[in-house]
């Protein structure tokens, strides 16, 4: 590559950057910064043009501000124009403007991917290179949309230089992880592969990385590449330092490559064919005898380099897990590094060592080494190094030597390191259990777990212990003694107290004949550990007191007396307070027979995976637990009984209980006995069964109550929200409008009332149709002008206008309609309408046109009355009467007696209130003969529930009509609007 | 209480570290460097919670000044505390700089030492720390001195010592306001206020008893009904409007002021302290005189080009100078280039600071002048529209913008035998630009 020439040292940039450096505050520095862009900006705006050194140089500048922390929004053109530039170092910064500036902005990406394929399609190999590294360095979707497909074509081209290739590899890679859908596999992956061959070890160092993550996905269509990457390897193993002159690196061939390939080797299963695999083979041992031989170079380079390469032949190993030989070569070369010098050596050999470990070929190999492991446990420094040793360990124990590593383990647990104590403690339970040979070493074990990390002993562990317990019937005394013996210690961990007092409850009976662990010495040792325990702790205990007075009669008296105290029965917390209350009552009441039968012995958990072994899995994540396939195969063996776990029952027992106390003892949930003494929950009731059904039918009353004070409140609120801001003033009755209105528009409006389409107005030359629609407070009207001369009519036009105050209460908006209206032709006009507050004019619509020369101008009423707005609303009879009655103000109601002017026909009416808006309340009124309605009126600043009362007087042939609603205003216009429909 | 007082240069080096309680730890010195001193964003707050310890910092040109506490301190006080700190390191050796400190540093030291105990502010009067901390080298100070300091500074008047004595009773008064704008382009006033300090600097003999008077509304409504002829003396001197009286927001005294009989007769009576005193501070809202108004026209020609065009009125008696007006106009981000055509005065692009600065020397009431400005700028792919910032001012009126005017100032020295006439009184008025912007 050309190098930069002393000339183009850009002195002004150097000047400029000591400058900033020398800045003795940051504001200094700031405004620096800004006297620079504003040269700048008086450069780049100037009116002569610039020559490259001098662009290069300020869109240095503008990197180095940027890179500073500052925004730039301007130069990019000029860094793109330094793009098709030909020399290279304007080229360069031109680029890396670009790859650190870039973003998605429209026009100049396709200015820069223009000059970006310009280069790639140049003869310059540089160039070329420059072009795929900044792909590769902004590797953004839009950059891989563009060269996705030209990038393959330059990779696999014959007479592409080599350089170009491996950059081209490399910009391929990093699209393909960008955007991995954007790069689609064709006929130039097997080229590829062949890439493997090629002459120049960079070429292939960049397409083996390609390779390798391209077959991770897709490993069929390169499947190709083994037998070409294994002759690659043996030709790099078995040449000799000396023959690859640029990539020996310290006395090593190419490490770089030979690791990538092992690397690429571990993405496929063991070659099938014979030949391919015994060159590998070969390969693989020539690695490891390698490393026996001395080093050519003290430097630890040389010994990295070869590491490197044997661990990666050792995982190649383990990942085949086919060849018994190498595998136990492996372990032994790994055995020599357990005790080298470099502790990343040890950590290195001790995790290969926990994979070696999992394979049937190598254990035994593997297990050799248990005293060195055990050394490293305990004497190694880093903390890293002993967890490594510590999953050796667990991964290389088997019934052999579980006894020993046990021990040792939970020798470590006393010192271990904090932070890996609690997976320490799960190891310890898993194999003690696992490898259990008799079951009061078992028992043995856990206890000193609990008692050695007693804080780090989960849930899980000790609900294990007891589970084992209580399915093994030949461990339940040895445990119970030893429980018993533990529990005398002075400090007890709390989990000790409740294994003990789950183990003691249940089978304390089987040691109570040694008058040392009489029945109440049992009672009075668990109890003295009561009052230190948690809330959970003292639950546990209070169900094992009472499976004590089960167990023995004769602690019953000192039992109850503790139950009995205040500090139990009226306890704090609910769930002590309630076991308290409802044990005594049991104790005290229920015959022997139902006690035992209450307090039956745990019956066996049912069997499952241990609980203990998914909490582990959990905590490392899958496939840190090696031991778990092993576990499967030795499961069966010695452990039949312990093995199962019966976990499920607790979860579900703490499911069902509210309280966080793990009811082990199975008292409340699911107990599986006879009528007698169903369970505790029904025992409950059955104790107070004179309180309970009380209880809960207040509980219901009140319910009920409750529902029925909300339920109209809730349905009342439009009804009351109206008095607050009743306040509009009454509308003034003015119009200003051009024409007066017709003397029959009141009439008209009056038609419309309950009803929304028909024929508005008529006369010999217009005719005037409207459809309206409402929905809450918002309406459509359509209206038809209709010409029904044969002569057009000219300027046609139309108003609405709201009069006076009625602007303020309606939202009127319409749509013009054409001038021209030809004759018999008919115009359609969509007003709209919003109604925000009520109302009592109407707006006037005012239509003018020319008719033969004259001037035609009518002014009517549109039909746009409150009552359109309203919603009905359904309520029953004593709904209604109460909203009657809350509606009970003076000014709230408005009532007329009018004569009727219609005919009193039953249907009619009912049309006439269904086409109010309103709802027409059947069997309310205790007169069939009066109507009541009811809606509520939808404006935009308020609802206004509304409630009528319609009552005919068929001899007189007089109505009276009475309406409430929260709004005066309203009542009033409804009643009088109302009023002259009947 | 204050647990510690750290004094650091622009590099966040420690120059002065005082710990006074145990609970502020050397780390604290470190917590501030970092997370206020060299901080990503700039830290604005001049209080700064940092892992439950507070910090209090303010900055003197390039010194910062942090007292910590873990406690929950008055946070006025501890400002208060570190301005008079400020005041009394002026006082000793003149400017706060870096170099200054390091000088400087045993004074430092045996000035922290003094005024603050245990974290408790005590005495921080200059005039009476100067008597026992000195400069000079120690001088032995006789038993008779010492007891005298003794009951000086345990005594009532603490800020001034007996005996002193003068042959011209000479007293300065300057009225030192700055007045602060915020007006919208129509010229509609958005926010004003003056903040005032009346400054005293007094070469009187013996304690003499003083009482300061001057045009506060409370005190002349008061008096409105009695003695109408004092009122009209007082306001026939104005500066720019005929005033009466000022309506006085909020002020503070001087320790020396007798705040008790201010409170019931409203009348400021004091024993000075001898040299430079600030005898009271205040702030005024209400009819404040603007002494210039700024007329802004910004036209925006096409995406290249911005026209501006600026017109300062001076809204003051002709017969008043003001000096040294500087007016500030932002640019936008993206200038390119700037002409700049005044009539009066010197005006410069300055592209370090984005801004056109126009500068006149002096100018007289009742004037106006104009500038107008060519702006050319680069069209940036950024949509972000210019924010306009508001034209900002700088100028110095020999007036007081509140209306503030000096009534009088009676001298009592019953022991000694001199009377209010023989003292030599000098009154002036320094009005000055705070933050006065006009948007644009």
């Amino acid at each position: 590559m050309p190098a930069v020439s002393k000339g183009d040292g850009m002195r002004g940039l150097a000047v400029f950057i000591s400058d900033i450096r020398n800045c003795k505050s940051k504001e200094a520095e700031i405004k620096r910064i800004n006297k620079e862009l504003a040269n700048i900006r008086s450069k780049f705006k100037g009116d002569k043009a610039l020559d490259g050194y001098s662009k290069k140089k300020y869109v240095c500048k503008l990197l180095f501000i940027f890179l500073l922390g500052h925004d730039i929004d301007f130069g990019h053109m000029e860094a793109v124009n330094l793009l098709s530039s030909n020399k290279y170092t304007e080229k360069q910064i031109g680029y890396l403007f670009i790859s650190v500036l870039v973003n998605s902005n429209s026009e100049l990406i396709r200015l820069i991917n223009n000059a970006i394929k310009n280069d790639l399609s140049s003869r310059n190999p540089t160039f070329m290179c420059l072009a795929l590294h900044c792909i590769a360095n902004v590797g953004s979707r839009e950059m891989a949309e563009a060269f996705a497909g030209e990038i393959p074509r330059i990779l696999v081209a014959g007479d592409t230089m080599d350089s170009v290739k491996q950059s081209a590899a490399l910009c391929l890679l990093r699209l393909y992880k960008a955007s991995p859908d954007l790069v689609l596999m064709g006929e130039w992956t097997s080229r590829v592969v062949h890439l493997l061959n090629d002459q120049h070890m960079g070429v292939v160092t960049a397409a083996i990385s390609l390779i390798t993550c391209l077959s991770s996905k897709n490993p069929d269509e390169f499947k190709t590449c083994v037998s070409l990457a294994v002759s690659r390897l043996s030709r790099i193993v078995s040449s000799a330092s000396t023959d690859l002159q640029d990539y020996t690196y310290y006395f090593v061939p190419a490490p770089w490559l030979s690791c990538k390939l092992l690397r690429l080797l571990q993405c496929y299963p063991p070659p099938e064919d014979g030949a391919v695999k015994g060159r590998l083979v070969e390969c693989l041992e020539t690695i490891l005898n390698k490393a026996q031989e001395p080093p050519k170079s003290k430097k630890v380079q040389h010994s990295n380099a070869k590491n490197a390469i044997l661990f990666e032949a050792i995982s190649l190993i383990i990942h085949y897990d086919s060849e018994p030989n190498l595998l136990v070569r492996a372990c032994n070369q790994l055995g020599q590094f357990l005790q080298h010098r470099e502790t990343n050596l040890r950590y290195l050999a001790l995790e290969s060592m926990c994979t070696l470990a999992s394979s049937e070929f190598s254990h035994e190999a593997v297990k050799t080494h248990i005293e060195t492991v055990i050394n490293a446990l305990k004497t190694e420094r880093d903390v890293s190094v002993r967890q490594r040793a510590a999953d050796l360990l667990y991964a290389m124990c088997d019934r052999s030597n579980a006894k020993q590593i046990v021990a040792e383990m939970l020798s470590y647990l006393e010192t271990a390191d904090y932070s890996i104590r609690e997976e320490m403690v799960l190891k310890v339970a898993i194999l003690a259990e696992k490898y259990a040979v008799d079951y009061s070493w078992y028992v043995d074990t856990i206890l000193n777990l609990i008692r050695i990390a007693g804080d780090y002993v989960s849930e899980e562990v000790w609900y294990r212990v007891i589970q084992i317990v209580i399915n093994r019937d030949d461990v339940q005394g040895y445990a119970a003694k030893t429980v018993f013996e533990a529990l005398q210690a002075p400090a007890c961990h709390e989990n000790m107290v409740k294994v003990g007092g789950y183990i003691l409850g249940e089978f304390g009976n089987l040691i109570a004949g040694d008058p040392r662990s009489s029945p109440l010495v049992q009672f009075n040792l668990l109890h003295s550990k009561f009052h230190l325990c948690s809330v959970p702790t003292r639950a546990l205990l209070l169900s094992a007191y009472i499976k004590f007075i089960n167990l023995f009669p004769e602690t019953k008296a000192t039992i109850q007396e503790v139950l009995r105290s205040d500090s139990q029965i009226r306890n704090s917390d609910v769930e002590l307070q309630q076991r308290a209350v409802e044990y005594l009552k049991l104790s005290s009441i229920a015959s022997t027979d139902v006690l035992a039968t209450v307090l039956e012995e745990m019956p066996p958990f049912p069997e499952r995976e241990s609980s203990i072994l998914a909490k582990l899995k959990k905590k490392k994540g899958p496939g840190a637990v090696s031991v778990e396939l092993e576990d499967g195969k030795e499961r069966g063996e010695l452990n039949g009984g312990g093995d199962r776990g019966g976990d499920a029952a607790i979860a579900a027992s703490n499911a069902s209980t509210p309280s966080p106390s793990a009811d082990l003892l199975g008292l409340r949930s699911a107990a599986p006995v006879s009528g007698a003494a169903p369970s505790a929950g029904s025992l409950l009731v059955d104790v107070f069964s004179e309180a309970g059904p009380a209880a809960s039918s207040a509980g219901v009353n009140d319910d009920g109550f409750l529902s029925a004070l909300h339920a109209p409140e809730a349905s009342d609120s439009p009804l009351v929200e109206g008095p607050g801001d009743s306040d509009s003033a009454p509308p003034s009755a003015a119009s200003e409008d051009p024409a007066p209105p017709l003397p029959e528009s009141d009439e008209l409006l009056n038609k419309f009332v309950c009803k929304n389409n028909g024929v508005l107005f008529e006369n010999q030359l217009l005719q005037i149709g409207i459809k309206s629609e409402y929905r809450q407070n918002l309406g459509r009207m359509y209206l038809f002008y209709g010409n029904k001369t044969s002569v057009q009519f000219v300027s046609f036009s139309t108003t609405v206008s709201c009069p006076g105050e009625l602007q303020s209460q309606l939202n009127v908006q319409t749509k013009t309609v054409e001038p021209l209206v030809e004759g018999g032709a008919q115009v359609q006009q969509v007003i709209n309408i919003e109604c925000l507050t009520d109302f009592i004019d109407a707006p006037l619509l005012n239509i003018k046109f020319r008719y033969g020369g004259a001037l035609q101008n009518i002014s009517l009423k549109l039909p746009v009355t409150i009552n359109k707005f309203f919603q009905p609303t359904e309520m029953a009879a004593a709904d209604f009467f109460q909203r009657w009655k809350q509606l009970s103000q003076p000014q709230q109601e408005a009532q007329k007696i009018f004569k009727a002017s219609h005919g009193m026909d039953t249907e009619v009416l009912k049309a006439k209130l269904l086409g109010l808006g309103t709802a027409l309340l059947e069997n309310v009124d205790p007169n069939p003969e009066n109507y009541v309605c009811a809606g509520v009126i939808q404006t935009k600043a308020q609802q206004v529930g509304c409630l009528l009362r319609l009552e005919p007087n068929a001899q007189a042939q007089m109505y009276r009509l009475t309406l409430r609603s929260s709004k005066d205003t309203v009542s009033q216009r409804v009643c009088d609007l109302l009023a002259e429909q009947f | 209480m204050i647990g510690g007082l750290f004094i650091y240069n622009h590099k966040g080096e420690v120059l002065i570290s005082r710990v006074y309680r145990d609970d502020i730890g050397r780390n604290a010195v470190d917590a501030f460097r970092v997370n206020v001193i060299h901080a990503r964003q700039q830290v604005r707050s001049p209080v700064t919670n940092i892992a439950r310890t507070s910090f209090f910092h303010v900055k003197r040109s390039n010194i910062w000044l942090a007292a910590v506490t873990k406690q929950n301190v008055n946070a006025a006080m501890v400002f208060e505390f570190l301005y008079k700190m400020c005041d009394v390191m002026t006082a000793y050796f003149g400017k706060i700089s870096e170099e200054n400190i390091k000088n400087n540093f045993v004074l430092i030291y045996e000035l922290l030492d003094e005024i603050l105990d245990f974290g408790y502010p005590q005495n921080s009067e200059t005039g009476a720390l100067k008597t026992f901390i000195t400069q000079t080298g120690i001088k032995s100070q006789s038993k008779e001195e010492q007891s005298q300091i003794t009951s000086q500074v345990t005594g009532q008047i603490g800020w001034r010592r007996e005996g002193i004595k003068y042959r011209r009773n000479e007293l300065f008064l300057d009225v030192l306001e700055s007045v602060n704008l915020l007006m919208s382009p129509q010229g509609q006033v958005l926010s004003a206020h003056v903040s005032g300090r009346v400054v005293m600097k007094s070469y009187l003999s013996g304690m003499p008893e003083c009482k300061f008077g001057m045009n506060d509304k409370i005190v002349i409504d008061k008096q409105g009904k009695g003695g109408a002829s004092e009122e009209a003396a007082a306001g026939k001197s104005g500066g720019g409007g005929g005033k009466q009286s000022i309506a006085i927001d909020d002020c503070t005294f001087h320790q020396c002021v007798r705040l008790s009989k201010f409170d019931a007769e409203r009348s400021i009576s004091f024993i000075p302290p001898d040299g430079e005193c600030e005898l009271m501070r205040y702030r005024t809202t209400k009819d404040i005189i603007l002494p210039f108004r700024v007329i802004p026209l910004v036209r925006e020609v096409g995406r290249t080009k911005l026209e501006v065009k600026v017109v300062i009125k001076s809204n003051f008696k002709p017969s008043l100078l003001a000096q040294k007006i500087e007016v500030r106009i932002p640019t936008p981000l993206n200038t390119s280039g700037v002409q700049v055509i005044c009539m009066k005065g010197k005006a410069k692009y300055k592209a370090s600071e984005n801004a056109i600065v126009w500068k006149i020397k002096r100018m007289a009431g009742m004037k106006e002048s104009q500038i107008s400005a060519e702006i050319e700028l680069l069209p940036t792919n950024d949509k972000k529209k210019w924010a306009r910032p508001p034209i900002s001012m700088n100028f110095e009126v020999p007036f007081a913008p509140s209306g503030l005017k000096v009534r009088y100032l009676k001298v009592f020295e019953p022991k000694l035998n001199y009377s209010d006439h023989d003292v030599i009184k000098w009154v002036r008025y320094i009005g000055r630009s705070g933050i006065y912007e006009t948007r644009c």
